[in-house]
């Protein structure tokens, strides 16, 4: 293969070109209620080609290996048509190399018998909780195997497994309808989705005790993010801003995300890396074939340096960061977020809620989303804070704020980072790609917070 | 197909095959310019089996072996759920035009000038704006085939033209955007660019607002992206039936404005979302889901309907696994009323075109809560600028039961939904 494919790279004519090769096979199980609604299997294969002429790029994708000649020349063709400055994409070493795919317990060769009786089990669990109307649960593993070669004379394959469970218990009372979700994921790890039997009965009851739950007055709080929560906010509210492809066509936004601007105090850093292992975010090389990095986006509150592809970091004249990612074949590849946390300080929990008269403790995610300047996220869980104690329960509430003030007003940062492998990123129709994010608890003056 | 179904015949009591066929051809625009030309080639093949009277799923694309594949459905069918429905049968289906040949022959300078035009007419209204987007063609091939006979095939066509501008000033970001889809060429970019001029015309300046309970004006964007999705997930008859819509026992009663008419409609000739059938090969029709006010019916897939004694009502439809229900193109019927009046009308509020983060609620319950992305102030029946850094909150029963008035200003957003702008009384506003 990898003859093949550096021979049809060598037999054409661009600045830049770059073959990918996706394999994969995915199993997924999805119940609603008692009633287990799928039990599916998917294999997949396919490809894509990417060239870069003058500046412009041309792309295509196929099923058929059969095609890769004539897609190869169609994606040349296009770049050429598009092509009419000249390239910037910076230089890479040609690596061959193979990664296999990590796995401590292999989600592939656990039976589907196995896992449809440990999900039983949490939905049993759920069903039986009194005041639960009905559940909600999908799982999914994958295997897949990217072969990519590049003009740079690079061959590489890396096989990943991935694995994913959303669970979701609904409360109902008269016309009133209550959730609480749970999600985890891992880089192939099976036994994260076992043993769950506690977290499952709690989000049960929580779905039911948030039927009696007052709703939260909207207004600005001070708020206090748990790990997971405090791991979205900043996927959001910094993560994407840090992506320079937003950033490097712009002017403006390159003198708004001028590389030393103080975005927080002092106890601040934020980092993102591929490099960090073992989570679901991790990899060895990105889909331009860079080798994976840790990078400090926030070094003791200053902007420090920013989330990068080829071409972005060739434009800005920085380092790739090993950033660029595509979710599978049918796409080029972006610029996006791989594990992505703020690092730990030294308050503990105590110290960070007991000054507060009135707040709000936000905890765990139902969703995020950002318009880079501006940002909303959403909290599974929340509780009112009371003179310095967390006091009654709420409805899960909105936090929405602007980056370009909320970093500043993280006045303390916890002791207790925490990953959270659940979640996926979408980002201009590519999702949900698996990343981390996470973070210690922080304390958040002046957020501002949506209710009656 | 029929390779697949006969090798699945030798171990399946009942097969169904659904294959998907498709090329798409999107042109991509970045900072002004012209970026990047893709072509998308894909074929998809699913089959649904069914052993010992039970169900099997298996999907595949590319180089599988269609033995492969019934393996795997086979595999599944072991866990799978009693099959409660028959595949459909051969039979004729009603019309729909959703083809357009003259899409294919659409050239790609043709594409390329139509976006340099909206990008040109957005610029010269605007300096320092920076425009983001693609046009798109293509063609998709929907092809079912069951051992019980059923044949059914369609061919659909689609163009699309999508816009953003960013335009960044003083550290404030500000996003306008309009996206137009049909199944034929759209040729002219003038709607498109007069649409982002006009919201860049709107929020050339900021307006304060303070925290409070005053009334809104939905603009048809603002509908789509703020009050649909709750809808759409109640009257699915998967939620109806796991007892998880709020409306699961409001069938036939008033509990909308009675200004307010939604519908389901598969059946506009080149409409993105029209097609003849749905993903399971039923005929597709138009159902009315609120009907001068009235919850007037729930929508489902063939399982979802066998296992609530109902029956299919065409919306049965595939993203990546089994069909489930899902609508093709919600339209809401528009009033008298034109926007302008509705302005006129408000002595203070707000008009919300874009919400950042509505859809992350408890949407089940009919609640939404986000950001205004894109939206106006309006004082003394005058819009006078764009607000920022301001949440509203609501529900969207509470919302639509009482209806200020309904716009005349009906429009498609991306072909999926059709509607008006809505004004309603009132709305809880956290500023800051």
């Amino acid at each position: 293969m990898q003859d093949r494919l550096l021979s049809i790279i060598q037999g054409l004519k661009a600045d830049y070109i770059e073959i990918r090769l996706d394999d994969s096979q995915s199993s997924r199980l999805v119940y609603r209620g008692e009633r287990l609604e799928e039990a599916g299997r998917t294999a997949s294969t396919g490809g894509c080609v990417r060239a870069l002429v003058k500046g412009g790029w041309g792309f295509s994708s196929f099923n058929s290996l059969d095609r890769l000649a004539e897609s190869a020349a169609m994606a040349v063709e296009q770049a050429t048509h598009v092509g009419k400055g000249h390239s910037e994409f910076s230089p890479a070493p040609a690596v061959i190399d193979k990664v296999e795919a990590e796995y401590k317990k292999n989600p592939l060769e656990v039976p589907l018998s196995s896992k449809k009786s440990i999900l039983d089990e949490y939905n049993r669990i759920m069903l039986e909780t009194p005041g639960i109307q009905t559940t909600s649960i999908g799982y999914g593993d994958v295997k897949k195997k990217v072969t990519f070669a590049s003009s740079d004379g690079s061959y590489i394959e890396q096989s990943r497994i991935d694995l994913n469970l959303r669970l979701s218990a609904i409360a109902s009372r008269n016309a009133d309808v209550q959730q609480v979700g749970l999600s985890i994921g891992s880089k192939g790890d099976f036994s994260t989705a076992e043993g769950l039997q506690e977290k499952v009965r709690g989000i049960a009851q929580r779905a039911v005790a948030l039927l009696s739950a007052p709703e939260a007055r909207g207004g600005t709080y001070t708020v206090v993010l748990d790990p997971v929560l405090a791991g979205v906010f900043v996927h959001e509210a910094f993560g994407h801003l840090s992506e320079a492809d937003h950033i490097y066509e712009n002017p403006q936004m390159r003198d708004l995300m001028v590389l030393g601007r103080r975005f927080g105090g002092q106890h601040l850093n934020i980092v993102d890396g591929a490099a960090v292992p073992g989570l679901r975010g991790s990899y060895r090389y990105d889909d331009e074939g860079t080798p994976a990095s840790k990078t400090y986006l926030i070094k003791e509150g200053v902007l420090n340096s920013r989330l990068h592809s080829r071409e972005t970091a060739a434009r800005m004249g920085e380092q790739p960061t090993g950033n660029a990612r595509a979710i599978n074949y049918t796409y080029p590849p972006i610029v996006r977020m791989t594990n992505t946390y703020i690092e730990p300080g030294s308050t503990t929990f105590d110290d960070m809620i007991s000054g507060i008269r009135e707040g709000v403790y936000a905890r765990d995610w139902y969703g995020g989303t950002t318009s880079l300047e501006m940002f909303t996220f959403s909290a599974g869980e929340a509780y009112m804070i009371r003179n310095g104690k967390i006091a009654e329960m709420i409805r899960p509430v909105v936090l929405s704020g602007n980056v370009f003030t909320t970093l500043h007003n993280i006045d303390a940062i916890g002791n207790d980072l925490d990953m959270n492998q659940g979640g996926g990123c979408g980002k201009a129709g590519q999702s949900p790609l698996p990343v981390s994010n996470g973070s210690p608890h922080i304390r958040i003056q002046n957020c501002l917070v949506g209710g009656k | 197909m029929e390779e697949i179904l006969d090798i699945a015949s030798r171990s399946a009591e009942r097969a169904e095959v659904f294959r998907v066929t498709s090329i798409r051809t999107p042109v991509h625009f970045e900072a002004n310019r012209l970026k990047q030309i893709q072509t998308k080639e894909s074929v998809s093949v699913a089959l649904r089996l069914v052993k010992n009277g039970k169900m099997g799923f298996a999907q595949a694309s590319g180089n599988i072996p269609p033995a492969d594949l019934v393996n795997m459905a086979l595999e599944t069918s072991q866990f799978g759920f009693p099959a409660d429905f028959d595949f459909p049968p051969l039979r004729s289906f009603v019309d729909v035009e959703v083809f357009d040949p003259q899409v294919e022959s659409i050239g790609i300078d043709s594409m390329i000038s139509l976006g340099q035009a909206v990008i040109d007419a957005v610029c010269v209204n605007t300096a320092g704006i920076l425009c983001e987007g693609s046009i798109s063609r293509g063609t998709a091939t929907f092809e079912i085939a069951s051992t019980g006979g059923g044949r059914a095939s369609c061919k659909r066509t689609n163009f699309s033209i999508s816009m953003d501008g960013m335009l960044v000033r003083d550290g404030d970001i500000l996003y306008v955007g309009d996206i137009r889809s049909s199944c034929r060429p759209i040729m002219d970019a003038s709607p498109v660019a007069g649409e982002i001029i006009r919201q860049l015309d709107l929020a050339r300046s900021n307006a304060p607002l303070k925290s409070g309970t005053m009334p809104v004006i939905f603009t048809p964007f603002g509908v789509a992206g703020s009050l649909l999705a709750p809808l759409i997930s109640a009257f699915n008859g998967k939620t109806v039936l796991d007892g998880a819509s709020p409306i699961k026992d409001k069938k036939d009663m008033v509990i909308f404005d009675s200004k307010l008419f939604l519908s389901d409609d598969p059946t506009i000739p080149y409409q993105p979302g029209s097609t003849p059938f749905d993903d399971e090969g039923m005929p597709a029709r138009r159902n009315a889901l609120i009907d001068r006010g009235k919850v007037a019916q729930f929508y489902y897939d063939l399982h979802t309907a066998a296992l609530s004694g109902s029956s299919s009502t065409g919306n049965g439809s595939r993203s990546g696994g089994m069909p489930s229900p899902s609508i093709h193109a919600l339209v809401i019927e528009g009033g008298k009323i034109s926007q302008a009046d509705m302005v006129k009308d408000m002595k203070e509020g707000l008009i919300i075109e874009q919400m950042m983060g509505a859809e992350q609620g408890n949407i089940l319950n009919g609640d939404f809560s986000g950001n205004v992305l894109l939206g106006y102030k309006v004082d003394n029946g005058e819009i006078i600028g764009r607000i920022k850094n301001t949440m509203v909150s609501g529900n969207v029963y509470q919302l639509l039961k009482e209806i200020s008035a309904i716009g005349s200003d009906s429009r498609w957003i991306a072909g999926y939904v059709n509607t008006p702008s809505i004004y309603c009384p009132a709305i809880a506003v956290s500023a800051k």
